[in-house]
């Protein structure tokens, strides 16, 4: 079995992001020219790599593997040290020993979306037709494609049904693609501060953010690696944008209010007088030193395009009709991005189909980032909702 | 009821399978084992529990955020939702039962809700408490103020239940709306069904609870 990989090397610099674009320090899938991946624009993509984590073992059975799809700019790194930034795992709360998803209870694979800039085939890997960077000859791609790669995934680490699939945000978009796609190969699914759909107010955010990056002249139309650069301040005003829509301004306010950096008095100027300005600053900055500026425009394109309904004649029930897969849909009140009312939404179609669903809201002023933070109530009922499908599953429970 | 449960004073019966309320086991006992039902209004889940300890599909519906998170905390499919505005979204012939357990007088549109119900499930379960018991009555005749009880104990000014109705009214309701009553019982004061047969009125009288069973009337 594919035993635990920790991958510890805090040293942070842009030969180590571009190191990990083709030479993940995961492990990796590839598929080549004979097993193409079929993407929704028309293009077969061939030959692509997938770069993933896992964590436990698969059971005899094969009936306790878990996929964590993660979100727009995380990757395979769910819970161990990142070999770019150093930092730990982007959902350690959720994934661990004691955790709600215990590495000695499920066999948990986490892989890097295609498209992504972390050793998933993406617009920042060597296109093999001309040995040069894909950059936007890259094909567009989209959410079912992704979904579509991971199965390839699943199909090769040889495990038929997936006891659970499990995401936030563009994550949790993923799950319900998998479901909606696959409803035979997942046995529960647990979506987490998304939607159905991508909405015209996330599309106008997006396109905020893509624009940032267009409008960076070392963006060069994608083309940027010819030249040896990276459009940094284009990606992180787009980050710093996105940034403000995964808090609350509630959250925002506890944490910064008008406070100033560093200083008494006002300077007159256009330095980070606020401590608001410096933190967004920081994130910004802190992104483009791991992510890739083209991978970014394709990501949020796929949230963008993703609308399970539109696929299924318009009727969101119809998506799907007849699952036996449990659901467990979790939002958050202070969520403006993802809010509550789509994920009613989803809760709706899924009764119209008869199917097993549980949904609840999480009251936290932290906005739609909640997902990722540590609120209990939010791990109790993950927890739980596991553990009875775990039950119904017939899984042994080690630990009670 | 089986042998070996057993009734104390406080309404909670003791089976094989745990604790339960005796007005939840005489509900429980109306549904047919292996059926699909829906739990309108099923606060912390006590009855889906029971049910599903009687190998019975059981789902939920609960207002309260509080409440559903406990539900989904247990394990259980519940959903946040409002009788009054989401029921309309359940498709004709979901489920087999549809239980609206104490919760009627709860609701802004009763009787909507019970054609909801009655749309949704081919049968439905319905409990209130009944206004028209003689403590009830005696309240408001003697002393003179809005009625409260041990199970109904919040003050006219801060209860969510708005729809008060009798027994008498609940009956004089299905006959309007054309639904047929299968099985109805009056629960005393502890939840212990009244096992006499007896006039409408006596029930409306000493009955603290009713309980019914209903299907579509006419043609179904």
């Amino acid at each position: 079995m594919v035993g635990v990989k920790s991958v510890p090397s805090p040293a942070i610099s842009a030969d180590d992001r571009s190191h990990e674009v083709d030479h993940p320090s995961s492990q990796l899938a590839l598929f080549g020219t004979e097993q193409p991946l079929r993407l929704d624009c028309g293009v077969d993509l061939s030959p692509f790599q997938i770069a993933y984590q896992t964590y436990g073992e698969l059971n005899a059975d094969r009936s306790n593997a878990v996929l964590i799809c993660h979100a727009l700019t995380g990757d395979q790194h769910v819970a161990n040290v990142h070999p770019v930034t150093g930092k730990p795992g982007w959902w350690e709360t959720l994934v661990g020993p004691g955790r709600p998803l215990d590495p000695a209870r499920y066999f948990i694979i986490c892989s890097n979306v295609i498209g992504g800039c972390m050793g998933s085939t993406g617009p920042a890997s060597i296109n093999p037709a001309t040995g040069k960077v894909w950059g936007l000859d890259f094909p567009v791609i989209t959410i079912p494609d992704m979904v579509r790669a991971q199965a390839m995934l699943i199909d090769r680490l040889g495990i038929d049904t997936l006891f659970a699939v499990v995401g936030g945000s563009m994550g949790g978009m993923q799950v319900l693609q998998w479901t909606a796609a696959y409803p035979a190969r997942v046995y529960s699914a647990l979506a987490i501060a998304c939607a159905t759909r991508h909405s015209a107010q996330n599309i106008a955010f997006h396109e905020l953010g893509r624009q940032a990056v267009m409008a960076d002249p070392d963006w060069h139309n994608g083309g940027y690696a010819d030249h040896g650069i990276h459009p940094h301040r284009g990606l992180a005003v787009a980050r710093m944008a996105a940034h403000i829509t995964y808090l609350s301004d509630a959250a925002l306010h506890r944490k910064f209010g008008r406070r100033m950096q560093d200083r008494e008095l006002p300077t007159f100027s256009f330095d980070a007088d606020f401590q608001v300005e410096s933190y967004l600053r920081y994130q910004g900055s802190s992104f483009v030193e791991r992510f890739d500026a083209n991978s970014y425009l394709y990501l949020t394109r796929a949230m963008d395009y993703f609308d399970i309904a539109a696929d299924h004649g318009g009727v969101l029930a119809k998506a799907f009709a007849g699952i036996q897969t449990r659901f467990c849909v979790v939002s958050f009140t202070s969520d403006w991005l993802f809010p509550t009312s789509e994920s009613r939404a989803l809760v709706h179609a899924l009764n119209a189909s008869s199917a097993r669903v549980s949904f609840a809201e999480i009251e936290t002023d932290r906005g739609h980032d909640a997902f990722l933070l540590d609120v209990p109530e939010f791990f109790d009922i993950s927890r739980a909702f596991l553990q009875s499908a775990g039950k119904a599953r017939g899984l042994t429970d080690k630990d009670g | 009821m089986s042998a070996q449960e057993v009734l104390p004073f406080n309404g909670i019966v003791t089976t094989q399978s745990g604790n339960y309320r005796a007005d939840h086991l005489l509900v429980a006992e109306m549904v047919k084992p292996g059926s699909k039902v829906l739990d309108v209004g099923c606060g912390e889940g006590d009855l889906l529990q029971l049910l599903e300890t009687r190998g019975i599909d059981g789902r939920g519906i609960e207002l309260s955020r509080e409440g559903v998170n406990r539900c989904v905390a247990k394990g259980l499919a519940v959903v946040q939702g409002d009788a009054d505005t989401d029921l309309v979204n359940y498709p004709d012939d979901a489920f087999d039962y549809v239980i609206l357990s104490q919760t009627l007088q709860a609701t802004r549109q009763p009787k909507v809700v019970l054609e909801n119900l009655l749309r949704i499930g081919r049968r439905a379960i319905v409990s209130f408490p009944n206004f028209g018991f003689w403590r009830m009555r005696l309240q408001l005749l003697i002393g003179g103020h809005m009625p409260r009880t041990e199970n109904l104990p919040a003050s006219w000014y801060d209860t969510a239940n708005i729809h008060f109705c009798t027994i008498k009214d609940f009956v004089e309701l299905c006959d309007e709306i054309h639904v047929k009553m299968e099985r109805a019982e009056a629960l005393d004061l502890y939840g212990r069904p009244l096992r006499l047969r007896l006039p409408w009125w006596v029930w409306n009288l000493f009955g603290e609870q009713g309980v019914f069973l209903l299907s579509r009337g006419g043609g179904k």
